[in-house]
């Protein structure tokens, strides 16, 4: 049997799953160790204990100053940001998306300036966002929405127009209005997409989110991890960007799971990741 | 009085005819079967029947009337592929029209309502066999029973014309054999007209009432392209003294490529 289509058991793929997360852990250890031994109080590659107790402190006990568990202040300030963002952005890529895929009028108005505004590198208006919007939350939501809503637009308003012709004009012998049509025919059929649009989304989302709070911002993760940056504390940064990693997979996570148990009819056929 | 009357229709794309001066005459509960090679305009003629698509020239009529300038439900419409939503199982996909009728905003029922049409939609369901699979969805089912679904779905508006654009082309011959009983059984009780585009000769007699051949009306033309086709032929059948139904040969056209798809079992997949 050729390598490409030997099966393999659900324990073998968790295992091998698990593979390069271990090694990764192992080759740390031992960098770790050997700095360590010359500088026992080497700030580069602190030991997976100290990391440890850090993340432990600042998950369970409160700062002094503020009375803030700052683990969880960060990541609540964060992921509001995050998902602010992210719904306006999903809200405004459905109501240009089906415009732009069912009106040929409004496709040709609006696709040319959506892809042109796309093509914009959100991180340079960043400045222009803090001068109109001031250095609170509106402008680092807007940054994210500015980041993500094109790139959402388009691939909806594609899923729009991706729908077979045939159905449309079934829809109009069954004597769907429009509105009908757009909410029977064209919306049900775009929820998935739009659960697709929202996890590629968040890829960028979470860099504009960490770069806006890197910049100016009084909390969140991304602000945490510059703070601290100025000591040298390897020991919160590593941890924290092992945390965002591992909330940015979960929330992917629960999109996926989302997607298939609402949009059965969409998971039916061919794998998807 | 005719029922359908098409009077010297053509249809150009950019300057190349794609049919030139056709005209018909179809009374009312005609069985007509549509063949032709390949790009003949068949299809074009069944989307212009449909108000899909506006001649260039010419005018059809429908029951007296010029036909409106888009697909209205007096017209049922089966494609090869795509005519039910995916989206749907197979028993929303027919409450569907019926909500479409009744909530006039959105076209959307809830609760007793809803729970009424699904047994108004029971018989029509085990009609077409289905009732085992009507919570499937269409990516569920073979191809002969989302034909069989898609069929159903058309006829529930009760148009008085029905459309078939190579309805079972995509079905293995055993299937396609049931098919043919359905819809003769079907049209048989509801008197409507069927117009039925093939590429199966055999199914096309076998079927039709009426057959019709689009073909160029001159192949030795000096640029083929510049001639658009028309009704070469038009044979009315006369099933009852003619040879039993099923003894012609089912086989395909030649200049039809085999086509993989073409298998009961397989389940085209839904576009994602």
């Amino acid at each position: 049997m050729s390598a490409s289509s030997r099966k393999i058991t659900p324990a073998a793929r968790i295992g091998l799953g698990a593979l390069p997360f271990a090694l990764l852990v192992v080759v740390y250890a031992i960098g770790s160790h050997f700095r360590r031994l010359e500088n026992p109080s080497d700030k580069l590659l602190p030991s997976l204990d100290t990391m440890a107790s850090t993340f432990w402190r600042m998950a369970t006990r409160p700062e002094p100053r503020s009375g803030d568990y700052l683990l969880w202040s960060d990541t609540l300030v964060s992921l509001a940001r995050l998902g602010v963002g992210i719904l306006i952005a999903a809200s405004i890529a459905v109501f240009l998306g089906v415009l732009i895929g069912y009106l040929p009028r409004a496709r040709a108005t609006l696709a040319p300036f959506v892809a042109a505004i796309s093509l914009i590198p959100p991180i340079t208006i960043l400045p222009i966002l803090f001068i109109v919007f001031g250095l609170g939350e509106l402008s680092k939501v807007m940054l994210i929405v500015i980041g993500t809503a094109p790139i959402m637009t388009r691939s909806l308003a594609q899923a729009v127009m991706d729908i077979p012709r045939e159905q449309i004009v079934k829809a109009e012998t069954l004597g769907a209005s429009s509105l009908q049509m757009a909410f029977r025919v064209v919306l049900p059929q775009l929820w998935p997409h739009l659960i697709t649009a929202i996890r590629l989304g968040l890829v960028p989302a979470w860099i504009f989110l960490i770069s806006a709070e890197a910049i100016a911002s009084t909390g969140g993760l991304g602000y945490r991890i510059f703070l601290v940056r100025r000591y040298l504390a390897m020991d919160v940064i590593l941890p924290y960007v092992a945390w965002i990693t591992l909330l940015a997979y979960l929330l992917d996570r629960i999109l996926s799971f989302l997607s298939r148990r609402l949009f059965r009819w969409a998971h039916l056929s061919g794998e998807s990741l | 009085m005719s029922f359908v009357e098409v009077t010297e229709l053509s249809v150009r794309y950019d300057d190349t005819p794609v049919l030139d001066r056709v005209n018909l005459d179809v009374e009312e509960g005609a069985f007509v079967t549509i063949v032709g090679a390949s790009g003949c305009g068949k299809s074009t003629f069944l989307r212009l029947l449909l108000s899909e698509e506006e001649p260039s020239d010419g005018v059809i009529r429908l029951a007296g009337k010029h036909l409106p300038s888009t697909p209205t439900p007096d017209r049922g419409i089966v494609f090869q592929r795509y005519s039910v939503f995916p989206h749907l199982t197979v028993a929303d996909n027919l409450i569907l029209p019926l909500e479409i009728e009744r909530a006039r905003l959105f076209g959307r029922l809830y609760g007793a309502r809803r729970r009424a049409l699904r047994d108004e939609v029971a018989g029509m369901i085990e009609r077409i066999g289905l009732t085992a699979a009507r919570n499937r969805y269409p990516a569920q089912l073979s191809g002969g029973m989302q034909q069989r679904l898609a069929i159903a779905q058309a006829l529930l508006k009760k148009p008085r014309l029905l459309l078939l654009d190579e309805p079972f082309g995509a079905l293995d011959p055993g299937i396609r054999r049931d098919m043919h009983e359905l819809i003769l059984d079907l049209w048989r009780e509801s008197g409507m007209t069927i117009f039925m585009v093939t590429h199966d000769i055999g199914e096309a007699f076998k079927l039709g009432t009426r057959l019709i051949v689009f073909d160029k009306r001159k192949h030795d033309a000096p640029d083929p392209s510049a001639v658009g086709a028309t009704i070469t032929y038009d044979l009315p059948l006369h099933r009852k003294q003619g040879l039993p139904i099923g003894i012609i040969p089912e086989t395909p056209v030649p200049d039809e490529p085999a086509n993989p798809t073409k298998n009961e079992t397989a389940k085209p997949g839904v576009p994602s």
